[in-house]
Order: structure tokens, then C-alpha cells, then sequence
């Protein structure tokens, strides 16, 4: 069988891999394409579920229950435009905040401004965040967020009402202390990803910058940031997509009252919130209808990621493919 | 013995006329570690000085203490003095920032931004605040750095986009763009082809009667063909360390066609590398 056998000395050990070793090696080919398969098809699945379990919706409600701003179960009016609205709305603002504080974070994390065990710490308490189960957020916004913030709320509201961010006064649950619980948990997510790519500049880029006599700021502002740009643009979708399906504590933190506000301080609802308070006690149209919604919610997530990935790699040719 | 050398070539440290960047670099530490001793190589104003040496003699790190490179290392610390034009570029009120604006680098992979060609040259140029005629500033760099002819219908194209030769050029044509007085080569053309090479050593026999010059190369034969005075360094693992020092510092000629050390003649007759 083996065709090199004359190639063989008498103390040569060199042989062919035995039945042994080809089968395990197949074994394993075909296990990571299965697995890689299985992801997929659970995807196709939910949505598959999902889907057909709102096509009776979809039939009666048609594309007006998107733009339709009722929920009355009693009169089967149903409509998410205000749920769509909250969605994007909390998520667009925690997306700022924790963009904001994520990125500066990573900076700090990986520029060499503390010491690398120190900096090690500091990454894990950050990462600790992602582990706090999202009910424990939702109370903490209740119980301090909330009232925490309502004495400048009301003051802007008082002072600012004019404009139309402060424009109703902050009563309890509301967008501006669900916006700030998710985006103290989307950043992690953000933090952590910007870390990486922050991390993955290479170190002849950083000297090329310091060589030219760039101060620190200099040399993260216009060389290092830029440079892992593509990076931290992920980490920013990331962030957002999790935000957008974020359910527990903004059920409890966003006041599940439809309406359509700019108002950083005036309740407000989320498709996903909406989806965990109304099945319980959902009737059967209403199932449905709830079926539509978390379509909805998902082609939502999935366009934004679609979206994502496809200006990174965009922008990725356009940069001379990184290397 | 090297300190002896430097000594003679250099009487009493007084700078000699000439010297731009006077080095005397007694013992360099990165943490506990003692990576370079005695290693004086004042550099001449106007001339190419080569230091060369087996891998591991310190050569580079010698180099990147010149600007102060080395700053970003943990754990750094020297004792000696690096003198910039009289002034001590380690003295307790100088900005590493500073001294890098004037005694500018070129590393040994090329290394440009992700960012446009002109970008690339014009980074140095905003550092400084520059507000004169930004494009005519950008074509001279590009054109003393010889690549000007090959990217000048495609500035808004991305560094990263040329070859590896061409990437090198534009980070000299970088380096150069502001003027600095001193331009230090930490092994430029080491990951680069021959026909590379041969054009960057072109480009830095046309630079030198406008700059100062120190090249790290691990090719000995790029230091006959460049470089005025030589320096060679080695490895001293007598104390169980990796230490470099100064062996030799002369005229180019001098190191290698009759070196006054016997470790140089061995290094240069290729005995060990």
C-alpha cells in the first residue's frame, strides 16, 4: 500500500498515518461541518416557527400593524409603531452612552496608561458586568437609578421643558433610566470588543506614531483609533444588537405605556418588553399577533447586523484590505 | 576597551565639531536586565554612521535611545548621557515628544497608517501645526524619498496598498516631510527585496547631504556601500547575560580592511554572525 516503502531505511520510523488516524481525522471533519450545519438549521427553525406562527397575523393585520400606534386586545386593535419606536430609540440612546464610555474604557484598558496587572483587574471587574442577571439590573434601576436621577430630571423638565428631550417630567419608570441600566449592560460587550481591536493594532503602528513625535493623544487620536476603527465599528453593532433584544430589566425599567415620545423622561414600551408582559395572559389572536411582533424584533436584529457587517467590509477594501 | 576607542576618536567627550548626537551610553537595563555596557558612538553631522553586530549586540537598542524611542519600553532606564546639539535629551524638563520631532526614525518593517498616501506624509506635518503649502511639502518628501513618480496619480490611495519597497519609501518620505536634522534606520531594508534595497541605499547616499544619518543594518556589505563610520557591537555572554557592547567605531574603510579588534576581523570574515 505504501508507496514510499523502498524509501525506507532500516532505522527509519517514517510511515503513513494508520486506519486509526484517517478515521479520527474524518470524524472530526465531519463534526465541525455538522455543528456548523446545526447552527444554521436552529436558526432557520426559530425563524421558520416563528414565522408561520404569524402568518395568520401578518394575513389580518397586514403592514398597518407597524404603523398603527394601538393595543387593545379587547377590541383586537393591535399596532407596534410605538414598540418599534421604544426599541430603537432606547437602544440608539444606550448605544451613545456606552459607545462613549465602552471605547474610552478600552483606551484606557490598552494604551499603557496602568500597569498591565492592574489593567488586567480592571478588564475582569468590566467583564463582571455581562455576568449580573438582567432582573438584578432592573431592580437596581428601580431602586436607585430612578430615584437618583429624578431630581435633575425634573429640574431639566422645570428649567428646559421647551426642548423636546425634556419635555415631560420624570414619574417613575421612563426611557432615560431604562436607556442608561441597558447601556451600563451592552458595555461590556462594547468594551470588550474595542479592547480587541484596539489590541490587534499592531505595535510597528503605535512606534511609527510616537517616532514621529506624537504626543499620547496624538498618537491614540489619529493613529490608533482610526486604525482599529473597523473593530470598534463592530463592537458598536454588537452592543446594539444586544440592546435591541434586551427584555427583563426594561420591562420593569421603560413604564410599558405606548406612546411615541422624544422625551427622554416619559414611559415609553419596547417590542421585547412587550412580548414578555403580554403572553401570559395573551388570548389566541393575541398570541399571534405577538408572533408578528417578535418577527419583527428579529428581522430588526438581523438587519442591523446584516447592515453592520456589510459596511465593514466595506470599509475594509477601501483600506487596503488592514494589512 | 571600546570606551578607549570612542574616547580616542573622540578626545576628553568633548563634542568635536561635527558630532550631532554625542552617545555615551554606559550600562542600559530593561528591568534587572543589563542589555547594553559601554557602547560611545558620537554621531557625525553630514555622514552615514553604520552600526553593525550579530543579532542580540544591542545595535537597535543603542539606536532607539537616541530619541528616546525606548521611553516606551518597561522598565528602561540607562545610565550615561545622550547629548542632542549640546543639549542632554534626557535631561529632567525634555519631552520625549520633542526630541522625536527632531531626530526623526525609520523602522525595520515599514509600517504606514491606514490612511491615504498623503495622509501619510502630512501626518508629521500637522503634528508640527505646519501651515505653509501642505502639497508642496508632501511632493518634495515624496520625491527626495524616490516613490513620488509612482504614487503621484494615486495620493488618495491607501499606504497599505503598495508594494512592501514602496511602503518603505513612504514612511522615509514620512519621516523626512517635517526636516528633522537626524534621521535614524533601525534595519530599513531587511524586509525587503534586493532591487528594495538597492534603491533605498540609493536614497539614503542622496539624503545624507541633507541629513544626519544612523543606520542599523544586519547586512555588513550594506555598510560598505552606505555608511561613512561604522560601529560594530557584540555579544558579551561571559556572565551568564546577553550584554551588547561597542567593540570598534572607525571609518568604514578602517573596520574592514584593517580592524584593530581581533572579534572584529573574525565578524567580518564571516566566522561567526
Amino acid at each position: 500500500m505504501n508507496m514510499f516503502e523502498q524509501a525506507r531505511s532500516a532505522d527509519s520510523v517514517s510511515g503513513p498515518p494508520s486506519k486509526g488516524d484517517y478515521f479520527f481525522d474524518r470524524a472530526f471533519q465531519w463534526l465541525a461541518k455538522a455543528f456548523a450545519w446545526a447552527i444554521l438549521a436552529v436558526v432557520a427553525a426559530l425563524l421558520l416557527e416563528v414565522g408561520s406562527k404569524a402568518i395568520p397575523a401578518i394575513k389580518d393585520y397586514h403592514i398597518g400593524f407597524l404603523t398603527s400606534t394601538t393595543w387593545d386586545a379587547n377590541k383586537d386593535q393591535f399596532g407596534i409603531l410605538p414598540e418599534i419606536w421604544g426599541t430603537l430609540y432606547s437602544s440608539f440612546l444606550a448605544l451613545i452612552i456606552a459607545g462613549f464610555f465602552g471605547v474610552m474604557m478600552a483606551i484606557f484598558l490598552t494604551q499603557d496608561f496602568l500597569p498591565p496587572r492592574l489593567a488586567a483587574i480592571f478588564r475582569i471587574i468590566v467583564e463582571l458586568l455581562a455576568a449580573i442577571p438582567s432582573v438584578v439590573y432592573g431592580l437596581w434601576g428601580i431602586f436607585v437609578v430612578i430615584p437618583a436621577i429624578r431630581p435633575l430630571a425634573n429640574w431639566l423638565n422645570e428649567t428646559f421643558g421647551m426642548i423636546p428631550f425634556f419635555s415631560t417630567s420624570l414619574s417613575g419608570p421612563g426611557m432615560l433610566p431604562a436607556a442608561l441600566v441597558l447601556a451600563i449592560m451592552v458595555l461590556p460587550t462594547i468594551a470588550a470588543v474595542s479592547q480587541d481591536a484596539l489590541r490587534l493594532v499592531p505595535y510597528r503602528i503605535k512606534e511609527a506614531a510616537y517616532g514621529l513625535g506624537a504626543t499620547r493623544w496624538e498618537a491614540i487620536l489619529r493613529v490608533m483609533l482610526p486604525t482599529a476603527s473597523t473593530g470598534i465599528f463592530g463592537a458598536l453593532v454588537l452592543g446594539f444588537g444586544r440592546a435591541l433584544g434586551e427584555t427583563m430589566a426594561l420591562a420593569m425599567l421603560v413604564g410599558n405605556s405606548n406612546q411615541i415620545s422624544l422625551s427622554l423622561f416619559s414611559p415609553a414600551n419596547t417590542l421585547a418588553a412587550l412580548l414578555a408582559l403580554n403572553f401570559p395572559e395573551a388570548g389566541e389572536t393575541e398570541v399571534k399577533v405577538l408572533m408578528y411582533a417578535a418577527l419583527v424584533l428579529m428581522l430588526i436584529t438581523l438587519a442591523v447586523n446584516v447592515a453592520g457587517t456589510a459596511i465593514m467590509t466595506m470599509t475594509n477594501k477601501q483600506a487596503g484590505g488592514g494589512r | 576597551m571600546s570606551a578607549v576607542l570612542a574616547n580616542a576618536l573622540n578626545p576628553m567627550g568633548s563634542p568635536a565639531a561635527g558630532v550631532v548626537i554625542d552617545c555615551r551610553l554606559d550600562k542600559i537595563f530593561y528591568g534587572d536586565f543589563l542589555a547594553v555596557r559601554d557602547s560611545h558612538v558620537p554621531i557625525q553631522k553630514g555622514q552615514i554612521t553604520g552600526f553593525i553586530g550579530p543579532s542580540g549586540c544591542g545595535k537597535s537598542t543603542v539606536l532607539r535611545s537616541l530619541n528616546r524611542m525606548n521611553d516606551l519600553v518597561r522598565g528602561f532606564r540607562f545610565d550615561g548621557h545622550v547629548h542632542f546639539h549640546g543639549q542632554d535629551v534626557y535631561g529632567a524638563n525634555v519631552d520625549p515628544v520633542v526630541v522625536r520631532r527632531y531626530i526623526g526614525m525609520v523602522f525595520q518593517q515599514p509600517n504606514p497608517f491606514a490612511m491615504s498616501i498623503y495622509d501619510n506624509v502630512a501626518f508629521g506635518l500637522k503634528l508640527n501645526r505646519f501651515k505653509g503649502d501642505m502639497d508642496e511639502r508632501v511632493e518634495k518628501a515624496l520625491r527626495k524619498a524616490a516613490i513620488w513618480d509612482e504614487v503621484k496619480d494615486k495620493l488618495k490611495n491607501s499606504g497599505l496598498s503598495l508594494s512592501g519597497g514602496q511602503q518603505q519609501r513612504l514612511c522615509i518620505a514620512r519621516a523626512i516631510a517635517t526636516e528633522p536634522s537626524v534621521v535614524l534606520m533601525d534595519e530599513p531594508c531587511s524586509a525587503l527585496d534586493p532591487i528594495a534595497t538597492r534603491k533605498i541605499e540609493e536614497l539614503m547616499l542622496e539624503l545624507k547631504t541633507k541629513y544626519t544619518i544612523a543606520l542599523v543594518t544586519h547586512n555588513m556589505q550594506q555598510a560598505t556601500r552606505v555608511a561613512d563610520k561604522t560601529a560594530f557591537f557584540s555579544v558579551d555572554i561571559s556572565k551568564g547575560g546577553r550584554t551588547g557592547y561597542l567593540v570598534e567605531l572607525g571609518d568604514t574603510r578602517q573596520i574592514f580592511e584593517d580592524p584593530r579588534e581581533e572579534l572584529t576581523k573574525q565578524y567580518i570574515s564571516g566566522e561567526f554572525s
